[in-house]
């Protein structure tokens, strides 16, 4: 109680363009919070068993984390960080996608198949829609149209119409596909394999959404079998597309135009997930063996700084700019 | 994967013997069939009389295999259901005498992609009983020479060879410079053979066996009311005075001797092999690469824990149904050859790719150590480093093995 009135008070005396960082230590079972400005860690609360994804409320109002191992998604306050209420997810939720209105969010459920829809206000669920084996990636277009559920043994991205609850297309990517995003212009989207080791650039803009590439990865000293593309995040003119690729400790840096890898950045052990800074200027990564998060500078394509964390970071947000 | 050059330079439909279905599989990619595709499969688990397993956890379950099939065809027909195809896994047991006789049935049955739970010699039987256009993976067999001289063409081994789980133990053992083995082998036939691959593993990864000991099976009931008593004093005198050794090993195929070792030696050593440090293909306590999620997908289904036999049933069935998913055929053959090609991966929770040999159709996987609590480590180790793939590393590589059946293959 003490760290988080101590902490609302920084909060409110940092600088405007400072942003909190929200990362889920996955087996630390807490949230550590970062200041943008310092990167120093300025809180770390607990955030529940098996924190992983994590999100945030378009407005900055709310903070969404998926708890794994209680089966459902924690809402945290991300000022105070005191926990407001929780919302059903169904089983074992990893990631989910919040609509760009702020409602409703849409949660990935590896256990029964299913993707789970739940009003961020009146608290219930909307639609449970069945998908292929143990869903994971999940990914909404701008205009809000689709939603993208990547299933792991399955192996497609299902795309689901958000106002039919329906699934309209399936496109068959590699192996184990864990993360989906689109470009902000909507036009294509990413999906990245895990065990197939590849990232699918599928054209959405086609009547038929279908892969218009696959990007394929190569660093030199690195076990081809260790090039496992997780998360993904693309820069909003799409000129930048970065991809984590796991225990090759690596995030690959994809020109949009082209889709060919133009760099390799070496950050911490087994890098996770992404998530920039609202300008852009940072990209922060998770790296679950080294119980930090690098800092990347967008701009020079250069690792400045890593921080330690909790135990084991998977997730990371942050907070939009108030 | 492809580190073999002659893949880029053999046109792929001139493979001997294949010709026609690979004219066929051409065919079938360039144009994905409109009407739903029904994809059969069976399961053939032979049980053969035993007894009681020394410990009460290997108690074999009514469903052993099964539950895995099951499991992999619930999967099967949720990615299916996406792409016009239905899957259907008939469940057959026989006994030893009758295994053959289950076997034509089947194939009377028009049955022609079997996972096959048995021993070598009835696998080797239904295999040259079987009509030219069927399909057997081999679930159970760890038979080294059914990757060698005694291979068949139509026989698939998703179990791994005696020799994988002798060499993930070796790499271990010399990882940690455990290079001074006391083995201790049964007197059956089965534990002399898995002996004779820890000594080829010694050989192959630089341990030396400083003493050998056969205990002799001597017959008689697993349990007794006061079994541990009798044990904690027959181990000790069993192997006092041996030479020095950092490790014991145990092959004990036949389940007579190894799970008495442990504590109960003259020295204080740790025990791997068929007790203590075990190399399996799955374990109930594995968690790694998302394996909690088919662990409790499993045991909501079956009721009780994933064993060796149900993963390996498992990913046999979701090899057939990741063939049939990218190449959109039903065809034995199609899908043979897809599955010994460069382009076949499957995601097994293994945190790697499984793949195959195209020269003797193993089942490339990484073999975890396990003591029953806990995944203690998982081979290949790091630093034994292989041409092609680090995989490789552990049982026959292509220049050992004595098969030939699948020579023009990749």
């Amino acid at each position: 109680m003490l760290r988080a009135l101590l902490l609302s008070t920084v909060a409110l005396s940092a600088p405007a363009y400072a942003n909190n960082v929200f990362v889920t230590n996955e087996k630390g079972n807490t949230v550590s919070v970062l200041d943008s400005e310092t990167w120093e860690v300025i809180a770390e609360f607990d955030a529940g068993n098996r924190p992983r994804g994590i999100t945030i409320a378009p407005d900055g109002s709310e903070l969404y984390v998926c708890a794994s191992d209680d089966d459902l998604v924690r809402v945290f306050d991300p000022v105070t960080f005191k926990e407001l209420h929780v919302l059903p997810s169904g089983p074992d939720p990893e990631l989910f996608v919040i609509h760009p209105s702020g409602n409703p969010l849409y949660v990935a459920n590896e256990d029964d198949n299913l993707v789970t829809v739940v009003d961020t206000k009146t608290h219930q669920v909307l639609a449970e829609i069945p998908v292929g084996v143990e869903p994971e990636g999940m990914a909404i277009s701008p205009d809000a149209s689709v939603v993208i559920n990547t299933s792991e043994t399955t192996n497609m991205a299902h795309f689901i119409d958000t106002e039919t609850f329906e699934i309209v297309h399936n496109v068959l990517v590699d192996q184990r596909p864990r993360y989906a995003e689109f470009t902000a212009d909507g036009q294509k989207l990413y999906v990245s394999a895990e065990i197939g080791g590849t990232v699918s650039v599928i054209d959405h803009a086609a009547e038929t959404p279908a892969i218009s590439k696959k990007i394929t990865f190569d660093v030199p000293g690195v076990l081809n079998e260790w090039l496992q593309p997780v998360g993904i995040k693309i820069t909003k003119d799409g000129s930048r597309v970065f991809v984590a690729l796991g225990p090759a400790n690596r995030v690959a840096v994809i020109d949009g135009e082209t889709d060919e890898v133009i760099e390799y950045l070496l950050v911490g052990q087994r890098v996770w997930q992404l998530a920039f800074t609202p300008d852009e200027k940072f990209l922060i990564t998770t790296n679950g063996n080294s119980n930090d998060v690098s800092i990347i500078d967008v701009e020079s394509l250069k690792v400045i700084k890593s921080v330690q964390v909790g135990q084991q970071p998977w997730g990371v947000v942050v907070a939009p700019d108030s | 994967m492809s580190g073999n050059s002659k893949t880029g330079l053999r046109p792929p439909c001139l493979r001997t013997g294949l010709v026609l279905a690979l004219a066929a599989l051409c065919t079938i990619v360039a144009s994905p069939p409109a009407t739903a595709q029904d994809i059969k499969a069976a399961v053939l688990r032979v049980d053969y009389p035993s007894l009681l397993p020394l410990s009460r956890l290997d108690l074999p379950g009514e469903n052993r295999g099964f539950a895995g099939a099951r499991l992999a065809t619930d999967d099967n027909r949720t990615t299916g259901q996406f792409m016009g195809q239905t899957y259907d896994t008939k469940e057959v047991t026989a006994t030893a005498d009758k295994a053959l006789e289950a076997f034509r049935t089947l194939m009377d049955e028009g049955e022609r992609l079997v996972v096959v739970i048995a021993e070598s010699a009835d696998l080797l039987a239904m295999a040259d009983a079987a009509p030219a256009d069927a399909l057997l993976f081999n679930a159970a067999s760890g038979d080294t020479t059914l990757r060698s001289a005694r291979c068949r063409a139509n026989v698939l081994h998703v179990a791994p060879s005696d020799a994988m789980r002798t060499d993930a133990v070796a790499q271990f053992l010399v990882w940690k410079r455990w290079n001074n083995w006391f083995l201790i082998e049964g007197s059956n036939p089965a534990d002399q053979a898995l002996a004779a691959s820890y000594q080829a593993s010694a050989r192959k990864f630089g341990a030396r066996i400083t003493e050998e000991r056969i205990f002799m099976d001597t017959g008689g009931s697993r349990v007794s009311d006061s079994g541990h008593v009798l044990v904690q004093r027959q181990i000790p005198v069993f192997t006092q005075d041996a030479a020095p050794h950092d490790v014991v090993v145990a092959a004990d195929a036949s389940d007579v001797f190894a799970e008495y070792l442990p504590y109960q030696l003259w020295d204080a050593a740790p025990v791997a092999g068929s007790a203590g440090l075990r190399p399996l293909t799955w374990s109930p306590t594995h968690e790694s690469w998302g394996a909690t999620q088919i662990q409790r997908r499993f045991e909501d289904l079956a009721g009780r824990s994933m064993t060796d036999i149900d993963y390996q049933t498992w990913l046999a069935l979701r090899v057939i149904g990741e063939a049939v998913t990218r190449t959109s055929s039903a065809d034995p053959a199609a899908l043979r050859a897809y599955i010994l090609s460069p382009d076949f991966n499957l995601a097994a929770f293994k945190g790697v790719p499984v793949t195959f040999r195209p020269w003797n159709g193993q089942l490339r996987q990484p073999i975890l150590l396990s003591n029953g609590r806990m995944t203690i480590s998982v081979s290949p180790q790091e630093g034994f480093l292989h041409e092609v793939s680090p995989l490789d590393t552990l049982g026959l590589d292509r220049p050992e093995t004595e098969c030939t059946a699948f020579e023009g293959e990749n």
